[in-house]
């Protein structure tokens, strides 16, 4: 209990600071999630038909994924400095698998007569692509990109080492002064922090998937 | 009878790598209002030659004429916007509503909103669904039957002359496929569409059929003709075997 107040203490005087930590971890999440979205879905869109394309992509951001990621946000900083640019490019490439894998799975997965008689009734193949193919895929690429969010939520935390700022902040000051006051409180709170907007994110994909997904497949 | 309503003129399907062609120079009229039914062993290609004609197979040689004007080169889209196209797993839009299924074609020929709804009322009426009760499903609410309903009237949403069927009743129980299949003979007697139907099953042929073409290997015509003509006088070895052992008994049972 002791703990929890001083905790809650320490939180409260320091309202202003968590307020752009968190921030800036949002803005990570929202414009990786968003950009890699769209290149992972058009990747697997425009290498559907082409199975030595599909698979080498596939490898290639499999590679990115398993790359140590503290090795992946310094790699950058010769060629972008240090900040927000490093820490951007190694989430963006940390969370294009799960969105790619879900995309060709989707469209992979896809009932052949309906794309027959889609084909059959005269829709041209870019209105079988929009109106059939992508909506229903969309439920198996909003899982990936699911995934790939509480992916970054967590890896994003590494940004504080390139100078990237968000919640990784208090995580990497509470270490560096462990035997000074309050280090514990400011570990807990970078990672409460972090669950907590792993929670609101996931809320509101949640949210975006009862609106977008027709009640057809559901 | 007049000019044909379709016509294959030495058509060929040869696909790399095989030695003989799934379709080997094939000609074959089909008459306005007709039905003529595709029937043969599996891997006749019957169901190649149904697609060469609204091109969802292009033909390697030969020519396609629509109402006679020759269609092998247009705009494949806009020529299967024409042909109505019924296949046996029915391909029922699982996103979309039953109105939503029915109104693609008219929607894809930008007829306006009230003219839609009013279409797809009157096409779930044509197959005996009531409206009220299915516009707003989705397919997977549906039975097997009723979503081959559904196919149905999707394809005749748009009021086109010629209606292509690839086995539509094949996956249907037998006592619901001999109701769709009598339905569907007393809306033909309406609607006279121009109608090519493949099927495997010899007793489907000559219930459905105006004119049966039988095919063998290669989608070579061993005899086309009425029912009445085919049962009575088999062109050779080959149809007497299709059409079986119950041949004069089926004719029996024609009219």
């Amino acid at each position: 209990m002791d703990f929890l107040q001083s905790w809650w203490a320490f939180m409260s005087t320091r309202v202003d600071q968590i307020q752009v930590a968190l921030a800036e971890h949002s803005i990570y999440v929202v414009s990786v999630l968003g950009l890699a979205s769209v290149f992972s879905i058009s990747l697997g869109i425009a290498t559907r038909r082409n199975v030595l394309a599909r698979e080498l992509s596939l490898a290639v951001t499999s590679v990115f994924l398993t790359l140590p990621s503290l090795a992946l946000f310094t790699i950058f900083i010769p060629l972008v400095g240090l900040g927000f640019a490093p820490s951007f490019i190694a989430l963006f490439l940390y969370s294009l698998l799960p969105i790619l894998r879900n995309t060709i799975t989707g469209l992979d997965g896809i009932d052949q007569s309906v794309l027959e008689s889609a084909r059959g009734m005269g829709l041209t193949p870019r209105q079988v692509l929009l109106s059939v193919q992508l909506p229903l895929a969309w439920p198996v690429i909003l899982a990936g990109i699911r995934v790939s969010s509480m992916l970054i939520v967590g890896i994003a935390a590494i940004a504080t080492l390139v100078a990237g700022g968000g919640l990784g902040d208090f995580i990497k000051s509470g270490l560096a002064r462990l035997p000074l006051p309050n280090p514990l409180e400011s570990i807990w709170k970078g990672t409460l922090l972090c669950l907590l907007l792993a929670l609101v994110i996931d809320l509101i994909l949640q949210a975006l998937k009862r609106a977008t997904i027709s009640k057809g497949i559901r | 009878m007049s000019e044909p309503l379709i016509r294959l003129e030495n058509v060929t399907k040869s696909y790399p790598g095989t030695e003989s062609p799934a379709v080997g120079d094939l000609t074959m009229d089909v008459h306005e209002g007709e039905v003529l039914v595709l029937v043969g062993p599996s891997g006749c290609g019957k169901s190649t030659t149904l697609r060469l004609i609204n091109r969802l197979i292009e033909p390697t040689s030969g020519r396609i004429f629509l109402k006679g004007e020759d269609v092998t080169d247009i705009d494949s889209s806009q020529l299967r916007r024409k042909i109505g196209y019924v296949i046996q797993q029915v391909g029922l839009f699982p996103h979309r509503t039953i109105a939503e299924n029915i109104s693609t074609v008219p929607k894809l020929l930008g007829w306006d909103k009230a003219k839609i709804a009013a279409r797809v009322d009157e096409m779930l009426e044509l197959v005996s669904m009531d409206p009220a009760v299915y516009r707003d499903r989705y397919p997977k609410e549906l039975s097997g039957g009723q979503a081959q309903r559904v196919g149905v009237a999707r394809a005749l949403a748009a009021d086109p002359d010629v209606l292509l069927m690839d086995e539509p009743f094949g996956a249907i129980d037998p006592i619901t496929r001999d109701r769709l299949q009598n339905e569907f003979l007393r809306l033909q007697q309406d609607l006279k569409k121009t109608i090519v139907f493949v099927t495997h099953d010899i007793d489907e042929a000559i219930k459905m059929g105006n004119r049966i073409a039988i095919l063998r290997e290669g989608s070579e015509i061993a005899q086309i003709d009425t029912p009445e003509v085919i049962l009575s006088d088999p062109a050779d070895e080959f149809v007497e075997n299709f059409l079986g052992s119950g041949a004069i008994l089926k004719g029996l049972t024609l009219k």
